[in-house]
């Protein structure tokens, strides 16, 4: 069986027997900064921006994403932030859904996916969504804009920090995605082109 | 040097069009790397590298340890792990497993290890479809090439040969702008994620503490490989273990720079097994095979063992100077540039392509930007070595040895280094663009002709160094 003779010289050639146990590893290297929450908001914006996604701060997100979908259809996620503020009652919007079929074929004619986020990382500006059944993985993949509304206490310094809060992120989920910036592509030419197989738009709520 | 690496050297070398194409693209990237390691942006990336060399080092020296942790981790998430020895057992496994599930449509995300072992090739043979989905390798799918670059795969393409491609394969009208072109792959290959039985990717990581595969692109083609079909296959060679999902720190910041010069790429997935109860959506199915496929023969030896550490990053091809003049289908195997020519020798054996450790400067360029400071001009070097011993008695160059040692002792002994310095300055022929790049008749034969053609010689100065030092 190859399992065991591909063990079997994987041991002889770096000296070990089955069962030893490791060496100690080196350290993990964890540095999380001090920075105020104004400055990591402030670090959201700029980085966001910085990869030709929208960011905004607002005090009423319903308001502003009321606006933002006029016209469009899109399909919620069931986060409960997005139900409390009430964006899942607005019109155009689908919500509630946990049949998986039934939200694939909703997100491939969808405009706008719209959901939380886990956390967000400042110094990239990047959203982390953690699968589960307030988040489906589809939502911020197959409709053509991505629309996140954060609570602005989800806001981590960057990598380290968020390694810290989760130390193993495989306990709370099967799918954990980082996510900075739209979709984007250089194959042809090292031509920036948006949008390939995710979302060419981003969007990211700060709900002050 | 065989025969097919030379001329494909010189095709390369001649195709002015071509020569642009690589150098602005890896000039890009290069560009690109450099920007996002500097101080004022990332102040820690040398304890970065010298943490990821730690990690990458320890992991291999422990690595049946760390692969059974990943595999009892994977099982405990409902995931199974197959070990596969070579490109044959990995089409056996999807083959049958394909079989069993009634699976006819694969789509694929981009991997170099499926690409190590001809995956699509082998499962189309047996009557599966198996799509690329990543933008380039969907290219060169459809134009049946290898990829040209570990990261740019298509990098040698211009948008006309794309429009060509386009036009020719999937009977489109002819459309050259790279936003449209793209628009028709996405339509494309959007039917085909949401049709697809099995989804196949490669692995970035293998995290044993989490039992996770994390995946790294710009696309989205891997998070819709990952999560559209019912079944996920990841494919990845043992040496991608790393031991904690909190090492992700150190090397997610270094991958992204050092390959394209962005913070982050667009989507990092960290994946640890089928859909759990409770979740929407996800595959039911996960596997991640282990392929050895010529890896254990590279961890005996303790210097030649850090040609596993690679990341796939591309640095050391962008900056090589022998990839940006000779590209990447000169090189014999799917790996091009520095990291390609140490690791293929060892693969495939040196004799594959014996003339491929000798293509170098060794200028070190590449192990400076080496995010896990892989000291490639070393191996070079061992290499060079293991192809001479490799060579029989017969086949060893007789005349090549008693030049060296005939230059070994001139180098040695003080007066007759000068005597051949005068001698050569009195017979030094004429130059040609500040270069002497033929030598007088009588020694322009045989073995000594094939080894000057391809070296040009700085004319010697009129005065030597030392002759200057003694009239001071």
């Amino acid at each position: 069986m190859s399992r065991d003779s591909i063990l079997h010289r994987i041991r002889t050639a770096v000296g070990r027997s089955a069962d030893q146990p490791p060496a100690e590893a080196p350290a993990a290297r964890l540095r999380i900064p001090e920075v105020p929450l104004e400055a990591r908001i402030a670090s959201v914006v700029a980085r966001v921006e910085a990869l030709a996604g929208k960011a905004v701060r607002t005090s009423d997100p319903c308001a502003w994403v009321a606006e933002a979908i006029r016209g469009k259809t899109a399909v919620a996620s069931n986060a409960p932030f997005l139900a409390q503020c009430g964006i899942t009652g607005l019109a155009g919007v689908r919500s509630g859904i946990t049949d998986p079929e039934e939200l694939r074929e909703l997100c491939a004619t969808a405009d706008v996916g719209i959901t939380g986020a886990d956390y967000v990382l400042a110094d990239t500006g990047t959203l982390v969504m953690l699968s589960s059944g307030r988040e489906a993985r589809m939502i911020s993949l197959l409709p053509p804009a991505h629309l996140a509304v954060v609570e602005r206490e989800r806001i981590l310094t960057g990598l380290d920090e968020l390694l810290t809060v989760l130390p193993n992120p495989a306990v709370e989920t099967s799918s954990m995605v980082l996510i900075t910036g739209p979709s984007r592509t250089a194959d042809i030419e090292q031509i920036l082109v948006r949008g390939v197989h995710g979302p060419g738009q981003i969007t990211v709520v700060i709900a002050d | 040097m065989s025969v097919e690496f030379d001329r494909k050297i010189h095709a390369t070398l001649a195709d002015t069009k071509l020569q642009l194409a690589i150098y602005a693209s890896t000039a890009r990237l290069k560009d690109g790397r450099l920007s996002s390691v500097a101080p004022q942006t990332l102040p820690d990336y040398q304890e970065l590298r010298t943490q990821a060399n730690a990690l990458k080092k320890h992991a291999l020296e422990n690595l049946d340890y760390y692969l059974e942790e990943f595999e009892r981790n994977v099982v405990a998430h409902g995931g199974k792990v197959v070990y596969c020895k070579d490109g044959t057992d990995v089409a056996d496994f999807v083959l049958a497993l394909a079989k069993e599930r009634g699976a006819r449509l694969i789509v694929k995300s981009k991997s170099m290890t499926t690409e190590e072992v001809d995956l699509n090739e082998r499962l189309e043979h047996h009557g599966l479809e198996s799509v690329e989905t990543d933008l380039g390798e969907y290219i060169l799918q459809l134009a049946h090439e290898k990829p040209y670059h570990i990261v740019a795969p298509a990098l040698h393409k211009t948008r006309y040969d794309v429009a060509e491609i386009f036009t020719h394969s999937l009977h489109v009208p002819s459309e050259t702008v790279p936003e449209k072109q793209t628009a028709i792959a996405r339509a494309v290959l959007r039917e085909k994620f949401l049709a697809a039985d099995i989804g196949i990717s490669g692995a970035n990581f293998l995290v044993a503490d989490a039992g996770a595969v994390v995946l790294i692109e710009n696309e989205g083609n891997a998070r819709l490989t990952t999560t559209a079909p019912r079944i996920h296959i990841a494919i990845a060679g043992i040496e991608k273990v790393i031991p904690r999902a909190q090492d992700l720190a150190t090397f997610l910041k270094l991958l992204a720079r050092s390959a394209t010069g962005q913070l982050l790429s667009v989507y990092t997935s960290f994946l640890a097994g089928p859909k759990r109860a409770g979740e929407i959506d996800g595959p039911e199915e996960f596997y991640v095979v282990l392929l050895d496929n010529g890896r254990t023969k590279l961890l005996p030896d303790r210097s030649k063992r850090q040609s596993l550490y690679c990341i796939r990053c591309g640095a050391c091809l962008n900056t090589c100077p022998v990839y940006r003049k000779i590209g990447g289908h000169s090189f014999p195997w799917v790996y091009s540039g520095p990291i390609g020519a140490i690791i293929t020798p060892q693969f495939m054996g040196v004799s594959h392509e014996p003339g491929l450790p000798f293509a170098s400067s060794l200028c070190g360029a590449c192990a400076e930007v080496c995010p896990v400071k892989i000291d490639i001009p070393k191996v070079l070097l061992e290499l060079r070595s293991d192809v001479k011993k490799s060579e029989t008695r017969e086949k060893q160059n007789r005349l090549e040895k008693v030049a060296f040692r005939v230059f070994a002792w001139v180098m040695t002994h003080p007066r007759w280094y000068e005597l051949a310095g005068r001698v050569a300055a009195a017979m030094a022929p004429s130059e040609d663009g500040g270069w002497i790049r033929t030598v007088p008749g009588i020694m322009n034969f045989g073995p000594l002709k094939a080894w000057l053609s391809q070296r040009d010689l700085p004319p010697p100065p009129p005065k030597s160094f030392r002759e200057l030092w003694r009239r001071r």
